[in-house]
């Protein structure tokens, strides 16, 4: 079962949170139109994978979310949509679902995050009914969520754009790969942190 | 109005006795504005409730100030430590201010800190913040405070080099030069709010009372402070902290007409007009 259970630090413990990752996926269209459509069955965060670079740039998005809900101050339709809203650094909505969200015959990489809240049944039976629907729906393959396969899907200068990367001093600093995408995801996290600001 | 009393220049010097056993610490532990008997832990006050929740580290209280506390804690996952910057609500202020102040305060400290970061002025990142509860994550920084750093430079000579200190007190006129380059005002610098992390470069943190400006009045008096805060933390070197001055002027090209300003404030102290 490729579908992952994400624990995640202070996180209310009436949470549980999976996720699971699929490349090639076909049916974009499909997907997007049942959440445009409010389908009661797909409460999933669909999110474009090439849009993210890290498991800690999702499980920060996941985690601000869960937060907003705990705090009753969600901006959008639930804690699904409000995942991929708090990915982004400005407060438009739509702006927010186009790029972070699921996007007909352009998403390919697809991460869908299903967040449970007071489940009272068994933790695997949850487990195994939400893997059950998503391998059911989502036509693509199923791949590890880790952090090699989320860098092979970014796509790089979409992310620098939709974060305003381009051109920030800092970046100039590191000639190191490595400490040049642990900058520019800390430049990341600040952005999603002081949103609207 | 800030009721921050953050006033570090008057404090008295810490004996050298504490300081010898400081320097092999690696965490930043030492309650530096603490005066009680007992050291407050996390238990002493209700935490905020965002550290309620489950995490793989209980949270550890690790300095208190008259508006915040500072918490170590965990983001995300476990091998990712965090600062988390703290605002309790104060009961005896009405309640439609405290949350504003908090809010203000909380976003005025997150903004200045990304600004610094995007720039390239060293400083932790902010993590994630949530203003209604008023807390802040922020990048823990490893490493130990500069205060501790200068003193046992001065407290082992034979061991480190003349370098050693001079290199830091460069560093620290060059970070403040960036820092007032880019038109932000620390408002507490001390030796205490900067940090040397294991790659020996310096750090600046707590923007609790930090603004931006651009005039040269405030730059100067935010040198000052410094220099009164330095003279009576590290009296025994009061001579080298020209150094921090002529790293300033080289990295801050405005910092010329700073220097001179703060000849005037030398004269007078730290308020320009006498009210309040």
């Amino acid at each position: 079962m490729a579908l992952e259970r994400l624990s995640i630090e202070n996180v209310p413990s009436t949470h549980r949170v999976y996720a699971a990752l699929f490349r090639d996926v076909s049916n974009s269209a499909f997907l997007q139109e049942q959440l445009l459509s409010r389908n009661p069955e797909f409460e999933y965060a669909f999110l474009d994978a090439s849009s993210i670079i890290s498991r800690i740039h999702l499980l920060a998005a996941i985690f601000n979310a869960i937060n907003t809900q705990t705090n009753d101050a969600l901006k959008t339709p639930n804690v699904h949509s409000e995942v991929v809203l708090s990915l982004s650094p400005s407060n438009n909505i739509s702006e927010a679902y186009r790029r972070w969200g699921v996007t007909p015959d352009k998403t390919k990489g697809l991460i869908a995050v299903k967040i449970v809240v007071t489940a009272e049944e068994e933790e695997e039976i949850t487990a195994k009914k939400v893997w059950e629907h998503l391998s059911q729906h989502v036509q693509g393959t199923p791949i590890p969520l880790s952090d090699e396969e989320l860098s092979k899907a970014t796509d790089w200068p979409k992310v620098k754009k939709y974060y305003k990367l381009n051109g920030v001093p800092v970046l100039d600093k590191f000639k190191d790969e490595d400490l040049k995408k642990k900058q520019m995801q800390n430049l990341i996290l600040m952005g999603m942190a002081v949103r609207g600001l | 109005m800030t009721t921050n009393p953050s006033q570090t220049s008057t404090k008295r010097p810490p004996s050298p006795s504490i300081l010898n056993t400081s320097p092999k610490k690696s965490k930043p532990s030492s309650p530096q504005t603490m005066t009680a008997d007992t050291p407050p832990t996390a238990s002493s006050f209700p935490l905020p409730k965002i550290l309620t929740n489950p995490s793989s580290t209980p949270p550890l209280l690790i300095t208190q100030g008259a508006e915040s506390r500072l918490y170590k804690s965990t983001y995300l996952t476990p091998s990712t430590p965090c600062a988390l910057k703290y605002r309790p609500p104060k009961p005896w202020r009405h309640a439609t201010l405290d949350s504003r102040l908090r809010k203000a305060r909380t976003t005025a400290e997150a903004k200045v800190l990304e600004k610094c970061h995007r720039q390239g002025v060293p400083v932790p990142a902010v993590y994630g913040m949530d203003i209604t509860q008023g807390w802040m994550a922020i990048e823990w920084i490893d490493g130990i405070p500069v205060r501790v750093a200068i003193n046992s430079h001065l407290n082992n000579p034979q061991q480190n080099d003349e370098s050693g200190i001079k290199n830091l007190l460069k560093q620290i006129g060059e970070a403040i030069g960036n820092l007032h380059k880019i038109g932000i005002i620390h408002g507490d610098l001390t030796t205490s709010n900067m940090m040397l992390n294991p790659e020996n470069q310096v750090i600046l943190i707590d923007f609790g009372l930090a603004a931006q400006s651009q005039s040269d009045e405030d730059r100067a008096v935010d040198l000052y402070v410094l220099e009164r805060a330095f003279m009576s933390t590290h009296p025994r070197a009061e001579k080298e902290f020209g150094l921090v001055l002529e790293a300033y002027a080289q990295t801050f090209k405005k910092g010329k007409s700073v220097l001179t300003k703060l000849e005037d404030v030398r004269m007078r102290g730290r308020k320009k007009s006498m009210i309040g």
